[in-house]
């Protein structure tokens, strides 16, 4: 069936308990995303220290879908440097959106799971929201420090 | 054989052996044969321009086309056909009056009533023209858990005599239906002009315009078992008079020349174009149809599956259910603590169950209600207590998997 197809356990544990969820101390930058097709709202904050994400973490009233991918975006990335996280968050709009598996997200297994997602299009975005706000955050949201 | 399934035969969406449970009717219906086949043969062998041909076949085109009028001002039992105005639905009818009446009477300054549990058809559209005129917004608020209209407080908005009250017979999300004859007479004693928006309500109860008093009424053939692309703006007729177009073009001017134009009395000058004319046709045989069923049976019908389905709901684990506690029209909200509505509703399609998922078109509503994102299951005549059975299942089996 679908669902099983939709929600494979690793990403039903990631919904139940995401990482890395809640506010971050001293982000400095950050973004909010929403999904007009449904409402849902998801907020990224990020700390880059000399290019490199040093910590990110997101908040989000959203789907299991969308909870989840949230968690495994944050464990993908932190660590990278922002260029290598933008070619990752490519990397995963490929996913989600044909299934392809690029290079750089083959050992991601779990993040691999969400490739499922490309069968049903309405739900391509539950997916996506969380890399395209974290994507505007490096982009366009630059804090400054409080 | 009972009479639901007789009707449900009238329907070539629930042929076959196992067809889909649709509880999704407060976003459309499906439709009937009567209809499918009345559009069929008319676009087939009766159908031509309207409005403008000589020849024959014009002419009748033109017949149907103001039969359909005419049916529409029965269904509503309007005074005149001129009240009748066909639009694209109820979201282009409220922004006919939004433009044309508003662009008129609403000045900077004025007030425009709207309540906090409107579609967002019948209130962007409003939003747009505050902001084009100065003109104010207020909103009467929803009591608790969507429970109903706060009546004092409408009662104390109309007495401070804003321009326009705008509001819904049926709300497409807590299920509550207004008392919209009180209201309108309440309004009308404070010299307030009143739009209803009935597209949750034109073919799930009985809506008679003068008995309502209102001035205004929309609504969309698509959730009338009709066909999309054609909807009803019901306005008083005087009131229509005075109003300018919205919309320019042919049909709906009277003589035209290189300086200027005149424009055709109501209704043509508010259907400028040609018009949705084989959808004309369908609608009529919806109403037909939704008649021959009959209103006061599907009021009940339907609101009792959504009663049932309410007090079904409320017994499962985590489930938060909106809306009166009793008088539930047509459809039920609910929201299931853990689970999101989009895992909900894409669960319950696994099992041959349709349900809607997400804000509803009542964003700043469910915001309020502190559930941006609920599932909502709406039902019509020809829905049966065990798809309702069926749809509980589905949500208890989706708590399950979900909140093990
Ligand atoms: C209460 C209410 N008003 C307005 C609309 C808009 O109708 P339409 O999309 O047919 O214009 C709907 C339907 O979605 C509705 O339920």
């Amino acid at each position: 069936m679908n669902t099983d197809e939709l929600y494979q356990e690793i990403l039903l544990q990631h919904s139940r308990r995401p990482r890395n969820h809640g506010p971050l101390e001293n982000p400095t930058h950050r973004a909010d995303g929403h999904n007009a097709l449904c409402g849902d709202e998801l907020s990224v904050e990020l700390r880059i220290v000399d290019d490199k994400l040093e910590a990110v973490r997101f908040q989000a009233s959203a789907c299991a879908i969308c909870t989840a991918s949230g968690s495994l975006m944050t464990g993908a990335v932190t660590g990278l440097k922002s260029e290598e996280a933008g070619a990752l968050a490519g990397d995963f709009r490929k996913l989600a959106t044909t299934g392809e598996v690029a290079p750089a997200i083959e050992s991601l297994t779990a993040l691999r799971a969400l490739g499922a997602v490309h069968r049903f299009p309405q739900r391509v975005k539950c997916a996506t929201l969380a890399w395209e706000t974290f994507s505007a955050a490096i982009r366009e949201g630059s804090v400054s420090p409080s | 054989m009972n009479d639901v399934e007789r009707l449900r035969r009238e329907f070539p969406f629930l042929e076959g052996e196992n067809p889909l449970a649709y509880l999704d009717n407060g976003a459309s219906t499906q439709k009937p044969r009567a209809v499918i086949e009345r559009m069929r043969n008319f676009a087939g062998h009766e159908y031509a321009n309207v409005h403008r041909g000589i020849h024959e076949l014009s002419e009748q085109a033109t017949a149907v086309y103001e039969a359909a009028r005419e049916r529409a001002r029965s269904f509503f039992n309007a005074a005149t056909a001129e009240s009748i105005v066909f639009t694209r639905g109820t979201t282009e009818a409220v922004n006919l009056v939004a433009f044309a009446w508003g662009g008129q009477n609403v000045k900077s300054g004025d007030t425009i009533l709207l309540t906090e549990m409107e579609h967002h058809s019948n209130m962007v559209p409003w939003q747009q023209l505050a902001a084009r005129t100065g003109a104010t917004i207020k909103y009467v608020p929803v009591l608790e858990n969507g429970e109903g209209l706060d009546l004092d407080a409408s009662r104390t908005l109309l007495a401070e005599r804003p321009r326009i009250f705008a509001f819904t017979h049926i709300s497409n999300t807590m299920a509550v239906e207004n008392p919209v004859k009180d209201l309108c007479l309440l309004a009308r004693e404070n010299g307030v002009s009143t739009l209803i928006d009935a597209a949750q309500s034109a073919a799930h109860i009985p809506v008679d315009v003068e008995e309502i008093g209102c001035d205004f009424l929309v609504c969309s053939a698509h959730k009338m078992c009709g066909p999309t692309g054609i909807g009803i703006l019901y306005g008083r007729r005087e009131i229509l008079e005075t109003m300018p177009p919205w919309q320019f073009g042919g049909e709906m001017v009277d003589r035209v020349e290189f300086g200027g134009a005149k424009f055709r009395p109501t209704p043509a000058r508010f259907e400028a174009g040609t018009p949705a004319i084989i959808e004309s046709a369908g609608l009529h045989a919806a109403l037909d149809f939704v008649d021959s069923v009959g209103l006061e049976k599907i009021a009940a019908h339907s609101s009792a599956l959504a009663e049932y389905a309410a007090e079904k709901l409320r017994s499962l684990p985590g489930v938060r259910v909106f809306g009166p506690k009793s008088s539930r029209a047509h459809l039920v909200t609910f929201t299931v603590e853990g689970v999101h509505a989009h895992d909900l509703a894409f669960f319950c399609n696994d099992r041959r169950v349709a349900i809607r998922a997400g804000h509803h078109c009542a964003q700043p509503l469910m915001r309020k209600l502190g559930a941006p994102a609920s599932a909502r299951a709406s039902f019509h005549f020809y829905n049966t207590p065990a798809e309702a059975d069926q749809l509980m299942d589905a949500i208890a089996e989706a708590i399950r998997f979900f909140n093990p």
